[in-house]
Parts: structure tokens; C-alpha cells; sequence
């Protein structure tokens, strides 16, 4: 398993590689001006100027390398000597950010603890109802429960959640008043009141992405399950005297859960990549919304180091499955 | 009040109108439009330390009778009594406890092995449940059985996808054997096997009997191996058990067409009989058991059909003595001189079969 994972990890370095210079070229082909938000009384010498300051006149190459050589060296190096007092950075150029000329790794460090509360939480109850949900729809096939829970996971898949998301809003916020319809990021939690007040904040936003991810997952826990109950292995189960309880919880449920738990792996980039509609709809400041307002104003720095921050953790998560499945199923082996 | 051969032996298991319906759902409303019959008002008697063969052809329902004994499924009517005890409507919790006296042996030994789980887990698990033995008792009744089926001791904390087929139906005969049972269902526990591995599961099944006392219900669609393992032969057709009869009388001299015509099947080794080997042909296909013909559910194939068969259904009544048959061939009406030796005996002996009029 150890082999294993070294040898996917040193593989992950090309594909992250090539990936990389699919990003710089497509961020390349792209049309837009770094400098076409700028007031028009700045006269074109000098934008020319600009531009030059941003590296733009070089070859594509030599950009490509010195974004590489900024992403993998003077980054890493940068956190080195804020971890540990050296000063292996000083006087390299880091990733700055044309919109707000400072690092880009800053404002992402800003951004990570509203996405991670907002949508890594609404992930976490998706999975925590999701799973129940499934197991049961998938016991008490086509019960009433089942139809409701199918119905439910269909909303949830099919409405987009910039519907859900201003329906709530409309509802809770508008009609009964009970939740603030924007995000308020400036909110520090340091007693009971703004808990309460947090926790009132996040509802709406955390109940949207919960009900889309709920819906996925749940479909996935119950087919995995009705794949299972009907095995003979159950029937064996059954047969030697088990209670219902074991024979569910143990035999089918464990079996059942080595593809679920693999898709809650592949999932998880999806929580570090934000919800870029929710995050809109609610005005969580979060890396979503961190992105598309990037897209808006042509900052190419901050775009192609987030969607490569994605590429990474896709890759990543990617082997965590794979190693989770080598884990949970005995008849799979990498070595 | 049944006649066997073997008087000294005692009724173990004893059926009676056993009938498994799986209702068939249609319609936007789902609403319940029909039943597949897939055992249909079966009655027999297992007697103790015997092994009954139960054949028939795929679908026949031998499979489903098997499991609907030791009450894997809930079973539509019927009575099923396991030493003295009727389980047949019993709830399955209160099933629960008598499980260990009723286990077992199925077709797919990989698929009816849990593979998340060791060869000693999938063997103790019933131990957990069932008795009170501490950790090393465990292992130690684990290591038994796993010596009684002939598995190596190092193999106990494998996984079953680690084994071959043969050692994997050796696991599931050990689990089956975990709890002391008295009655094993092995539902055709060789079919899913290479010939040559055959051969060794079934004799150990045999010597485990010997050894432990057991009762079979041994399923299976090989007639060369049932006539090996089995004391007396159940046929079925579509559902309802059309021959009954100790082997060698069931081999030799066949009561019912169908019997005849699954008999004629078996290839003979000896190639200058084989040659003159007289196959009788069924045509057409088996029908469907939702929707059985009227009369006998053989008379759609029976080359010897005659009027009768197709208005009434023929009764499973004892012919001779330990031998049953639902037949009109052997209707009191035209009776066969043999019939008619054995016609004051049936009069008196309470009739297996209820709930249809011959």
C-alpha cells in the first residue's frame, strides 16, 4: 500500500505538470486586458508600461516557467520563513494578485475559513443525513419513506440551488425575517449571542448545499445498498441467526459503504472549491466567490493559482479514494 | 403414521401444504394482480440421519422450497414442523433461537460469503450469537471446524476471494455446521463446483452425517449425484413435488412420466448401453408458475396425457408404502393391480396431501 502510494504520487507530478500548462494556455487564450478596468485618463504609454511590469512582454514560456518557479519555489519558500523566522524569500517575487497587488496566497488564506465553515459544513450534514436517508429508502424499498426520500434527492439534484437559494431567501429572510439574507464575514464569535448569530447566518446558505449534496449521496447509499441486500452472503447472514439489526448495519452496510465512502473522497475538492453560485447568492466571501469575481477582472494570477489549488486537490483526493477502497474491500490489493 | 422403510427412524422435519407465493405487482398503482406459485401445496416427511434428494429442472421451485423450510422466507401457508416444533408461521424473531438446529449449505459459495469479512469471523459470527463462549473458546471451536471440514488452521484470518471454489463451500460448510445443527438444507452445494472438487464436498457432507448425525435436504439437478448421496428422492415440477420414493425404487422403476422423462436424461458411462439409451424428449417449455394450466401441471408435456389430466389436478397420495406419486395413471379408477394391494392401506393412513380433491 506504502509502494503504492509513492508511486501514484510520483505520477500525480506530470499530470499536474500538464495540467498546469493547459490552465496557463487556456488563461492565455482567453481574451481580456488586465487593464481594461482602468480609468481612460491613463494614457496608453503607460499602460504599455503596466503591462510590461506585469511580465506580459515576455515569451509565453518564459512566463509559463516563472509562474511555475513562483508556485512551487517562492511560495513554499515564503511560508518556510513565516513558520520559522528564515529568510530564504526575501527579495522573490511571489504570486501577486492584479487586482489588489498583494500576494495571491494571502487573500485565498483570508477566503479558506468562510468557505470552509459555509460549504465544508453544508458537506458534512449532506453526508450526515444523506446516509440514514439512504439506508432506509434502500431497507423499505418503495415505502412511502422511499418515495418521499426519492422525490426529496430529485428536487435536490434538479433545482439548481441559485433557485433554492433566493427562494429561501425570500421565504426566510423577506416573508418570515428569520435569517439575514447576506453573509456577514466581519462577525467574530467570542460569546453565546453571536453563536447564535453565526449559526443564523449559515443556516440558509449551509441548508442549500446540504440539499444538493444530500440528494447525490443519499441516491448513491441506496442503490450501493439494494445492491447489497439481495446478495447471498445476506441470505448466509439470515440464515446463521443474525438479528435484523446486525445483518443490516453489519454485513450490508459495511459492504455498501466501499463505493459511498469513495464518492464522499471525491467530493471533498469540491468543498475547497467553493460553491461559486451560493457564495453569490449569499454573499459569503468565500474562494467561489474569490474566483469569479477574479474571472470578472481579468486577474490572471489569482485564477489560474485557484483553479490549479483545484487541480491538486482533485489529484489528491482522487489517490485518498483509491487508497480508502484498497482499505475498506479486502479483495482489493495494490501491492 | 408415515411408512418408511426405516422404522426405528423418527420424523425430523415434517411438511405440510407448504405454499410459497411471491405476489406480482402491476399497474400505475402497483396493486397485487397475481402470484408466481413457486412452491405450491408441498407436503413431505424428512426422517432423522436420512438425506432427501429434491430434483427438477431450473425454476421448479427446489431452491425456494429449500429456504422457505428453514424459513428464509415468510412462507404463505403451510405447516412446517422441525423436531416437534412448528416454525412455520413463527415470527422471525422468535425464529430466531431455534436457527441453530436448521442451517444451511448454499449454491455460490463465493457470493454467499460476507468478503469484508475472515474465514474465522464468517465461521464464529453464529457462535457470537448464539452461545456464550468466551474469546479462546471461540477460536478453538473455530479451529475444530475448520479441522472437521478439512481447511488448514493458517487460513483462518484469510478472505474468502483468497480461496479456491471447493475450499469456499468447505467455509460455508463449516459456518453451516458452527451452532450443532440437526437439519442441513444444502441447496445445491456442488452445482456452482469443478467436477473433480465435486466429488470431495460430497463426501465430505456424507462422512460429517456419519459422523454427527446429520439430516439433509439435498438439492440439486444432478440425478447421478443425488442417487449417490440421497436415501429417498423428491421430484418437483412447477411448484408441487410430483414423485416421492426411496432411491433405488425411484431409480429403478419410476412412477410419475415426469420422473421417467428427468430419468432418461442421466447419461449412462457404459457406452454400449448408452447407445441404447432411450431419451424421452419433452416438448415445449416448462409453464409459467404464475399462471399454472388447469388440472395437472404436468399435462401441457406429459406424453401420457390423457382427458382427466387437464380438468383435474391429481392428488400426492401414497401408492405403496413410502412411495408417493401424484398421478392420475394411478387413479383408483383404472387401477393397476399393485394399486389395488395398497388401496386399503391408504384409506386408513391419513393422506399426506390436503386440501385438493383428486
Amino acid at each position: 500500500m506504502l509502494t503504492y502510494t509513492i508511486r501514484r504520487l510520483i505520477l500525480a507530478i506530470p499530470v499536474l505538470l500538464l495540467i498546469s500548462l493547459i490552465i496557463f494556455m487556456l488563461l492565455k487564450l482567453a481574451p481580456g486586458d488586465p487593464t481594461a478596468q482602468m480609468p481612460l485618463t491613463i494614457p496608453p504609454d503607460v499602460k504599455e508600461k503596466m503591462k510590461e511590469a506585469m511580465g506580459f512582454n515576455k515569451p509565453l514560456l518564459v512566463q509559463y516557467a516563472l509562474w511555475l518557479r513562483q508556485f512551487f519555489i517562492v511560495e513554499p519558500l515564503h511560508w518556510c520563513d513565516v513558520l520559522f523566522g528564515t529568510h530564504f524569500a526575501t527579495g522573490l517575487q511571489r504570486i501577486i494578485s492584479w487586482q489588489t497587488r498583494s500576494p495571491v496566497f494571502d487573500i485565498i488564506w483570508q477566503r479558506i475559513p468562510q468557505t470552509l465553515t459555509v460549504v465544508g459544513m453544508s458537506y458534512l450534514i449532506g453526508v450526515l443525513i444523506a446516509l440514514p436517508i439512504g439506508i432506509v429508502s434502500a431497507y423499505r424499498q418503495y415505502s412511502w419513506f422511499d418515495q418521499i426520500g426519492t422525490f426529496v434527492s430529485m428536487v435536490g439534484f434538479s433545482v439548481p440551488t441559485f433557485f433554492t437559494g433566493v427562494l429561501l431567501i425570500v421565504i426566510f429572510s423577506v416573508e418570515l425575517g428569520w435569517f439575514p439574507s447576506i453573509y456577514d464575514t466581519t462577525l467574530v464569535v467570542h460569546d453565546w449571542a453571536s453563536f447564535a448569530k453565526q449559526v443564523r447566518q449559515m443556516a440558509m446558505p449551509v441548508a442549500v448545499l446540504a440539499l444538493y449534496n444530500a440528494a447525490q449521496i443519499s441516491r448513491f447509499m441506496r442503490a450501493s445498498m439494494l445492491d447489497n441486500l439481495h446478495q447471498d452472503y445476506v441470505r448466509t447472514a439470515r440464515a446463521k441467526g443474525m438479528g435484523e439489526r446486525v445483518v443490516v448495519l453489519v454485513h450490508v452496510l459495511r459492504n455498501s459503504l466501499i463505493p459511498v465512502v469513495t464518492v464522499i473522497a471525491l467530493g471533498v475538492p469540491t468543498i475547497f472549491g467553493g460553491a461559486i453560485i451560493t457564495e453569490q447568492v449569499f454573499k459569503v466571501n468565500g474562494l467561489g466567490q474569490l474566483l469569479i469575481t477574479a474571472i470578472y477582472a481579468d486577474d490572471v494570477p489569482m485564477v489560474q493559482t485557484l483553479t490549479f489549488i483545484f487541480a491538486i486537490l482533485i489529484v489528491l483526493f482522487n489517490l485518498v479514494a483509491d487508497i480508502l477502497y484498497g482499505l475498506l474491500d479486502p479483495r482489493i490489493r495494490y501491492d | 403414521m408415515f411408512d418408511t422403510p426405516k422404522p426405528s427412524a423418527k420424523t425430523l422435519v415434517s411438511v405440510r401444504g407448504l405454499k410459497m407465493y411471491f405476489p406480482i405487482h402491476t399497474g400505475i398503482l402497483r396493486r397485487h394482480t397475481g402470484d408466481v406459485k413457486a412452491v405450491d401445496d408441498v407436503s413431505f416427511d424428512i426422517l432423522e440421519g436420512e438425506t432427501l434428494g429434491l430434483v427438477g429442472e431450473s425454476g421448479c421451485g427446489k431452491s425456494t422450497c429449500g429456504r422457505a423450510l428453514i424459513r428464509l422466507y415468510d412462507i404463505t401457508d403451510g405447516s412446517i414442523m422441525i423436531d416437534g416444533v412448528d416454525v412455520g408461521q413463527m415470527e422471525q424473531d422468535a425464529l430466531r433461537p431455534l436457527r441453530p438446529k436448521m442451517q444451511m449449505v448454499f449454491q455460490d459459495p463465493q457470493a454467499s460469503l460476507n468478503p469484508r469479512l475472515t474465514v474465522a469471523e464468517i465461521i464464529g459470527e453464529p457462535l457470537v450469537e448464539h452461545t456464550q463462549l468466551t474469546k479462546p473458546e471461540r477460536l478453538k471451536r473455530i479451529y475444530e471446524l475448520m479441522d472437521a471440514v478439512g481447511l488448514n488452521r493458517r487460513f483462518a484470518n484469510r478472505y474468502p476471494h483468497e480461496f479456491s471454489g471447493g475450499q469456499r463451500q468447505r467455509i460455508g460448510i463449516a459456518r453451516a455446521l458452527a451452532l450443532n445443527p440437526r437439519f442441513i438444507v444444502c441447496d445445491e452445494p456442488i452445482a456452482a463446483l469443478d467436477v473433480s472438487i465435486q466429488a470431495q464436498v460430497v463426501n465430505l457432507l456424507e462422512e460429517l452425517q456419519d459422523r454427527m448425525g446429520l439430516t439433509y435436504l439435498f438439492i440439486s439437478h444432478d440425478l447421478s449425484m443425488v442417487r449417490h448421496i440421497a436415501d429417498r428422492v423428491a421430484v418437483m415440477y412447477l411448484g408441487k413435488m410430483v414423485e416421492l420414493a426411496p432411491r433405488d425404487a425411484l431409480y429403478d422403476a419410476p412412477l410419475h412420466p415426469y420422473t421417467e422423462a428427468l430419468l432418461s436424461a442421466v447419461p449412462e458411462p457404459d457406452p454400449s448401453l448408452e447407445s441404447s439409451r432411450q431419451r424421452i424428449i419433452l416438448k415445449g417449455d416448462v409453464p409459467s408458475p404464475a399462471n399454472p394450466p388447469k388440472g395437472c401441471n404436468f399435462c401441457t408435456r406429459c406424453p401420457k396425457v390423457m382427458p382427466i389430466c387437464r380438468e383435474v389436478e391429481p392428488a400426492f397420495r401414497e401408492l405403496h408404502p413410502g412411495r408417493f406419486v401424484a398421478c392420475h395413471l394411478y387413479d383408483e379408477t383404472q387401477q393397476t393391480p399393485t394399486a389395488g394391494r395398497t388401496g386399503g392401506v391408504e384409506a386408513q393412513s391419513t393422506p399426506v396431501q390436503q386440501g385438493e380433491n383428486g
